[in-house]
């Protein structure tokens, strides 16, 4: 009963950040909307897992924890470099303005 | 209902509750680096508070040990993204929003 509950209030979330994942006038506000949904989605896995009273299922959760942490990292190098193969700020560390 | 029953809902009613305020957060601040704040804060939390309430509807089993790596990660994790979602807004040239400047 309470896992139906707060199950409702993790879909009532997700709806709401796909909601300014939709409207966000930046590409940033799509990506943080985007990582909100991720990170709700495993913590639905899980609650699924809870109901079904499966603990098995909780391994999907975790890699799907995994999964969403790498494509957001993903993501963002690609909008702050332009190119997903670029070695990163190559003057951080060594002195440089930054 | 049991002791632990009721510690077990009131934890995932503080977090359904705290998912809910971030996502009516991230909603209605006016910029990208409010609407960071509001979700970035709320997020881990949350995440938290929802899988102590699972980890006790599950007991003392395997699937409780599933769930504190699911925390642990989501403890690292979350902030993180948060850090560099900050910074390649700021990289890219992003300017905060000011009083009185136009909602976004």
């Amino acid at each position: 009963m309470m896992l139906t509950a707060a199950a409702l209030a993790i879909l009532v979330t997700m709806a709401l950040a796909i909601v300014r994942a939709l409207l966000g006038p930046t590409v940033y506000d799509r990506i943080l909307a985007v990582n909100m949904f991720g990170t709700k989605t495993v913590l639905l896995i899980a609650f699924i897992a809870g109901m079904a009273d499966r603990g098995d299922y909780l391994d999907v959760a975790l890699v799907y924890a995994m999964i969403n942490f790498v494509a957001i990292v993903a993501v963002m190098k690609y909008f702050e470099y332009g190119d997903l193969g670029h070695a990163g700020d190559q003057t951080a560390g060594k002195g440089g303005d930054h | 209902m049991g002791l632990l029953d009721i510690l077990s809902a009131l934890m995932l009613l503080a977090g359904g509750l705290l998912g809910i305020v971030g996502a009516i957060g991230i909603l209605r601040f006016p910029d990208f680096y409010t609407r960071l704040h509001a979700a970035g804060i709320t997020d881990t939390l949350c995440t938290g508070l929802f899988l102590g309430g699972l980890a006790i509807h599950f007991g003392f089993t395997l699937a409780t040990v599933k769930l504190g790596l699911i925390f642990a990660f989501m403890l690292f994790t979350c902030p993180t993204a948060s850090h560099a979602l900050a910074r390649t807004a700021r990289h890219n040239g992003l300017e905060p929003w000011k009083k009185g400047d136009r909602v976004a």
